[in-house]
């Protein structure tokens, strides 16, 4: 498969990565050559075959529905780049 | 300094029976930390203070008698993308430089609550992407048996550390290899549990179906007993597998076991000094009375690809929650909240990060997700399959660890799909959850070490360690350290 110059745009607005020309160019190339011996996959018959997320099944786990205490909001927050009055603190969202 | 050359269990006893003090001791790690760390770049943060009041604490615990495990009051130190509560954790990249975590993950925290004494916080790969530790942010470690070579990846700061003799043992991640491959490289024993054995929680995600949390150490019954600690039911991990810690009674009798070699594993790429060793560990396990008969694998040539594609959709998922809000990294000047998510993440992370996060998207994407992320899943449950099949007929599987010793820094940068090719042997084991063991089983023409990987069932632990330690009580190399070798600190 090609990776073209609109793919690799299009990927980073999924990913939010913003890729500088040189960046781009290289990405293009190993993406590439990634992706196309991933394709070796299709050797494989897997006709019938369940994926599987998991190598052992896993299950719901459930736990009592008991009050603790949470931790304290300004530990959570103390590693925040930029917080106001107890919160999180992001660019105007709305207008 | 000769404490630095004890086992872990070694250090236990002396502590126990008052040859030595846990501050003592503890300064000692420091000081040579502190003298031998811009040589390997091992550590990433050294917390003097911190580990200074816990041996403190530790010691009084032990003269009171709270405190009794055999690794109480010995110095180690833990791979960077774990959890310490008040403690600088990175996982090696800027975009969580400055980040201390309220918590610490539960393997941490049991070490402690055991007596661990953390000395500090080990360089690796950012977000454990990579096979080398040269994609960190702080820069690449350098490998104890020679300072033009990678110490493997991802967790190589926590074999560096072991190898150089700075603690007496390290706590690593495996997402595909990430402990078994350093190990090979730095001449260390390093086990990779089964999936669910060791609670995840507090370890920061790369893949989260395939990451596990692991000992590294100086042999087999020092990683045997800190397997013991941090194994074990955890609530806070939704897949910690509900079953008591592993404990291990090492035996050294493996009369009778089978055990399995895929020849496959043998082929083309494989170095022929690596090749050599690895059977002759085979011949040597054989002389103890195992029964070593060679099969047919060849699932294998799926692994990578199967692996890779896995691997970066989890991470592309995963690391989403970067985006300069929250914690860690974030640019000063940005137009919206949009652009404050680009800025953040595209300085914020490297460039072999980007790459996974990417790939990742890829398969992921609205078009693509069938051929290629669904089928990998699919294959994923083929590789399963095989192993569930050659476990009907072996105890373990033998193989080689990594296709070669210890690469030269920087080769493998330029290149990732080949740097992605040197897991050949290790990534099939996380696609397959199962425990995985590697053993120092010689060295190369050049004198680098060589490491043996023994493969079990899922909670064979107890089978591979004490095949390990069958080996080890046969063997020397686990004893040989770079600088009785003649290499130079």
């Amino acid at each position: 498969m090609k990776i073209t110059d609109e793919m690799i745009d299009y990927i980073g607005i999924l990913a939010r990565l913003r890729l500088e020309e040189d960046e781009k160019e290289s990405a293009k190339v190993e993406m590439e050559k990634i992706i196309n011996y991933m394709d070796k996959l299709n050797e494989v018959d897997t006709t019938g075959i369940e994926a599987m997320s998991h190598a052992f099944p896993v299950k719901n786990v459930f736990r009592k529905d008991e009050v603790r205490p949470s931790v304290p909001r300004d530990e959570i927050i103390a590693n925040a780049p930029r917080k106001k009055d107890g919160c999180f603190q992001v660019p105007k969202t709305v207008e | 300094m000769d404490e630095m050359k004890w086992t872990a269990l070694e250090a236990g006893r002396r502590i126990r029976a008052h040859e030595i003090g846990v501050e003592e001791l503890t300064k000692a790690c420091l000081d040579e930390i502190k003298k031998t760390n811009d040589t390997y770049h091992s550590f990433i943060t050294i917390c003097e203070q911190e580990a200074m009041a816990q041996a403190k604490k530790v010691q009084k615990g032990i003269d009171d008698g709270t405190l009794t495990s055999p690794l109480a009051g010995v110095p180690m130190a833990v791979k960077d993308n774990m959890c310490t509560k008040g403690i600088e954790t990175t996982c090696a990249s800027k975009i969580l430089t400055g980040f201390r975590p309220f918590y610490s993950s539960t393997a941490v925290h049991r070490l402690e609550e055991a007596g661990a004494v953390i000395l500090g916080k080990l360089n690796m790969d950012e977000f454990a992407m990579g096979s080398t530790s040269e994609t960190s942010f702080y820069g690449p470690v350098v490998n104890p048996w020679g300072e033009q070579r990678s110490p493997g990846g991802s967790s190589g700061g926590s074999a560096a550390a072991v190898a150089a003799q700075q603690v007496f043992y390290t706590l690593g991640s495996d997402t595909g290899g990430s402990i078994r491959q350093p190990a090979s490289f730095c001449g260390v024993t390093g086990l990779k549990p089964t999936y669910g054995a060791v609670s995840r929680y507090g370890l920061i995600a790369y893949a989260s179906s395939l990451d596990q949390i692991g000992p590294v150490g100086k042999n087999v019954e020092d990683i045997a007993e800190v397997l013991h600690i941090i194994s074990g039911h955890d609530p806070k991990d939704s897949t910690s597998v509900d079953a008591p810690a592993i404990k291990t009674v090492l035996t050294g009798d493996i009369q009778g076991m089978r055990i399995g070699i895929p020849k496959e594993y043998f082929g083309e790429g494989l170095q022929k000094d690596v090749k050599d060793r690895v059977l002759e560990a085979a011949k040597k396990l054989e002389e103890l009375g195992a029964v070593v008969e060679e099969f047919s694998m060849p699932e294998i040539d799926y692994a990578i690809p199967t692996y890779y594609i896995i691997a970066c959709a989890e991470a592309s998922s995963n690391l989403s929650r970067f985006d300069g809000v929250k914690y860690g990294y974030a640019p000063t000047e940005y137009k919206d909240l949009t652009d404050l998510y680009y800025k953040a993440r595209s300085q914020g992370f490297g460039m072999e990060v980007k790459r996974r996060i990417m790939i990742g998207a890829f398969v992921l994407s609205s078009g693509y997700y069938d051929a290629y992320y669904k089928k990998a899943l699919q294959v994923k449950a083929v590789i399963k399959q095989s192993f569930d099949r050659a476990f009907e007929k072996f105890d373990c599987i033998l193989s080689p660890t990594a296709p070669t010793t210890a690469l030269r820094l920087g080769e493998s940068l330029s290149d990732p799909l080949k740097m992605y090719l040197g897991d050949i042997y290790t990534v099939s084991v996380n696609l397959a959850g199962l425990p995985s063991l590697v053993v120092p089983c010689g060295f190369d023409c050049e004198g680098l070490p060589v490491g043996l990987q023994l493969t079990g069932k899922a909670f064979s632990e107890s089978t591979l360690l004490n095949a390990g330690y069958a080996y080890q009580q046969a063997t020397q190399y686990h004893k040989i350290t770079p600088f009785a070798a003649g290499k130079e600190a």
